[in-house]
């Protein structure tokens, strides 16, 4: 009798079966509560709007998208990564903003056969020997931004840069990148403690150095913390300040005008001219208040690359998805997206300064180019 | 190093150490005297940092939204007492852990509620945010000299608060035997009141001089915290004279571990290994310090007499 019940359930989930199997399912993964709480919340509204966009399909097809809280911890995202392919069975997991969550989830999703799409970490392994077929990168490389910033100063002729970031793996990976293009004299490299409230003491020796130029990766509150003391110790008439993920979108709104004219590099900018990018700036702002961060960006772009695989592979279906943004040519909010061999986007790194809009708003605007269609240097050592 | 750059450093972790006493002098008096385990102290911080900068954007004015902020943070200090505070000084310490803990979690996600995930902006009126010459060609930021000043200003305050007046000789009296105070007509239990909120107006205080120089956010009195009953443990429970010395202590202990242990450990190490232990180590200074002083004095520099 049992026998029979189970049977006659799966013959019913079999005639069910195209009709689920229609509906394409989407995992996505970001850090909610906590101090951090405030960029999850940003990625989670543009992926709503992602959603507003196709109407609430994904590739024409009927849509649904199961938002998780990874607390910021390897071990939840672990837990979590596991029920969204076992027991949600998603066809995507997408999101993660930090690196060493993607990493503890990597290979649970990966190997699962289930296709993993970042918005945001890119830690250098899963570029290089680590790389997998079945993830995928909408944002970069880690060393990709900090790449640009060297180049740009290295052609502006700076002699000599003084460099500080927190004492992490993410801060090290910055400075690695800055120096494989810049040549000058570096000053001093100088480690802060991850998580540090109060600069005082290291602007103070900064500026009994006096170097030239300072290059900074302070992302978050403590890029916060940074500017302001900054501009209050009148370090702009002792050094000239150049960053990476430390001035945007999410940081300009609590310095206002303190960070005016700060010099930072990125794949993308709120002023990008394309459709795309021009309709999420002004839906985002309209529907949020503000302007989006990078990472409302990059979480954007991500729906709309799913979008687009499941469009050109006619469903859900993982082989025909993956070869299908494997092949590039991704619409997004930085316009159409090549993919290296490591499945990393190939893209322009721009150069960016804090400025007002018409409003009086403090946001960004692309003042320059310094990388066209840049790789990044580990998709050497990838082989699927 | 420079004589000039060590002097600059020496009022940097002056500054530190005086905002570390204004939180740590409020705790060390609910902790010693009223021997009440208090975790939520930090969120007193947050407190009067969103405050003054809510209040400072409504007003237009730095000063006004100060002044306004710090009947504010005593209030919820003197609600905070009487709503709950006071129905778990009878329970044992476990208990006081647990609920305020919860607390902090309670005021994290209020904070969060009514004012959103994002930092709040704040920042210096053009009349502060000027420079000090301390020495010839050695400018400081007017601010940061104006928060030693207020520091220092409270810690006279508090001492001559306690030690010669009335009002101080009841806390005092109240700390030794609580009994035989209430038996000699002391009303012990507003007693408790006030001081649990002029604790967290200290705290409160110290938030409002934070906000305008880091990132006013949920949770951002937590490290603070740590660091505090750190101050505590060294100073001795319970004296507020301890708490000020081991502050000051601990804010130039703190300030000179980040900024010279990099440069000695480069002297006989190589760059990379002096990079990576450098903050590692300066990170631990603190903490270092608290084992030796407990090994030495395990009640404290100042255990409070009685």
């Amino acid at each position: 009798m049992r026998n029979f019940t189970i049977a006659a359930l799966a013959a019913a989930a079999l005639t069910a079966g195209p009709a689920m199997a229609d509906t394409v399912k989407v995992g996505y993964m970001t850090t909610l509560s906590g101090s951090a709480g405030i960029i999850g919340k940003q990625m989670q509204n543009a992926v709503n709007l992602a959603m507003e966009h196709t109407g609430g399909t994904l590739g024409g097809q009927p849509a649904e998208v199961i938002f998780v809280d990874d607390q910021r911890k390897p071990d939840v995202a672990k837990q979590l990564a596991n029920r969204l392919v076992k027991s949600e069975r998603v066809d995507v997991v997408a999101g993660v903003i930090w690196s060493n969550l993607l990493m503890a989830i990597h290979k649970p999703v990966t190997r699962s056969g289930t296709l993993l799409i970042s918005s945001n970490a890119g830690p250098s392994p899963l570029a290089g020997k680590d790389c997998h077929e079945n993830f995928f990168s909408m944002s970069w490389q880690n060393d990709q931004t900090p790449e640009g910033m060297g180049k740009y100063m290295e052609e502006a002729g700076i002699k000599s840069v003084y460099l500080m970031a927190p004492n992490y793996q993410a801060g090290k990976d910055m400075m690695a990148g800055f120096k494989r293009h810049y040549t000058g004299e570096v000053a001093a490299e100088v480690y802060t403690k991850l998580g540090q409230s109060d600069f005082q003491a290291e602007l103070s020796t900064l500026r009994a150095a006096k170097p030239e130029a300072t290059f900074v990766f302070q992302p978050g509150g403590m890029g916060i913390n940074f500017v302001k003391q900054w501009h209050q110790s009148g370090m702009d008439q002792v050094s000239n300040l150049y960053t990476v993920f430390t001035v945007d979108n999410l940081s300009l709104p609590a310095l206002k005008d303190t960070a005016l004219g700060v010099i930072s590099t990125q794949t993308w900018s709120p002023d990008m001219d394309n459709e795309m990018n021009r309709r999420f700036v002004a839906d985002y702002k309209a529907q949020f208040g503000g302007y989006p961060s990078f990472y409302a960006a990059q979480a954007y772009d991500t729906m709309m690359a799913i979008d687009h695989a499941v469009a050109k592979a006619g469903g859900a279906d993982t082989d025909a998805m993956r070869a299908a943004l494997a092949a590039g040519g991704i619409p997004t909010t930085r316009g159409s997206l090549a993919m290296n061999t490591n499945q990393f986007p190939i893209q322009n790194v721009y150069i960016r300064e804090a400025v007002l809009d018409a409003d009086g708003v403090a946001t960004t605007k692309i003042t320059g180019t310094v990388f066209e269609n840049h790789a990044d240097v580990y998709a050497k050592d990838c082989s699927f | 190093m420079s004589f000039i750059l060590l002097l600059e450093q020496i009022f940097n972790g002056l500054q530190f150490g005086v905002t570390l006493f204004l939180i740590a002098a409020g705790l060390t008096l609910i902790l010693g005297i009223m021997d009440f385990v208090f975790l939520a102290h930090g969120a007193q911080v947050m407190i009067g940092a969103y405050a003054a900068a809510s209040l400072t954007a409504l007003t237009g004015h730095f000063y006004l939204g100060i002044l306004l902020a710090i009947p504010i943070t005593f209030a919820s200090g003197y609600l905070l007492e009487y709503l709950l505070i006071r129905h778990l000084y009878r329970r044992n310490h476990m208990d006081q852990v647990l609920a305020t803990f919860g607390l902090i979690l309670f005021f994290n996600e209020l904070i969060r509620i009514g004012f959103g995930p994002a930092a709040l902006f704040s920042s210096l009126p053009p009349s502060l945010s000027g420079f000090v010459n301390i020495l010839p060609d050695t400018p400081y930021p007017l601010f940061r000299l104006l928060v030693i000043a207020v520091g220092l200003a409270c810690a006279l305050g508090i001492h001559l608060l306690v030690s010669r007046t009335r009002m101080g000789a009841m806390v005092r009296a109240g700390a030794n035997n609580e009994t035989m105070t209430a038996a000699l007509g002391v009303n012990i239990r507003v007693l408790r009141r006030l001081v649990f909120a002029a604790g967290a107006c200290l705290a409160g205080v110290a938030g409002m001089m934070l906000g305008p120089l880091t990132a006013v956010e949920p949770g951002m009195g937590e490290p603070l915290l740590i660091l505090s009953l750190v101050v505590i443990i060294i100073g001795g429970i319970g004296s507020v004279r301890g708490a000020f010395i081991a502050a000051i202590l601990i804010g130039i202990v703190d300030t000179m571990g980040r900024v010279l242990l990099p440069v000695i450990l480069r002297s006989f190490m190589g760059q990379a290994a002096a990079d990576g232990a450098g903050p590692a180590l300066a990170s631990m200074m603190v903490y270092i310090l608290m084992s030796l002083v407990l090994v030495i004095r395990p009640t404290g520099l100042f255990p409070p007499k009685g």
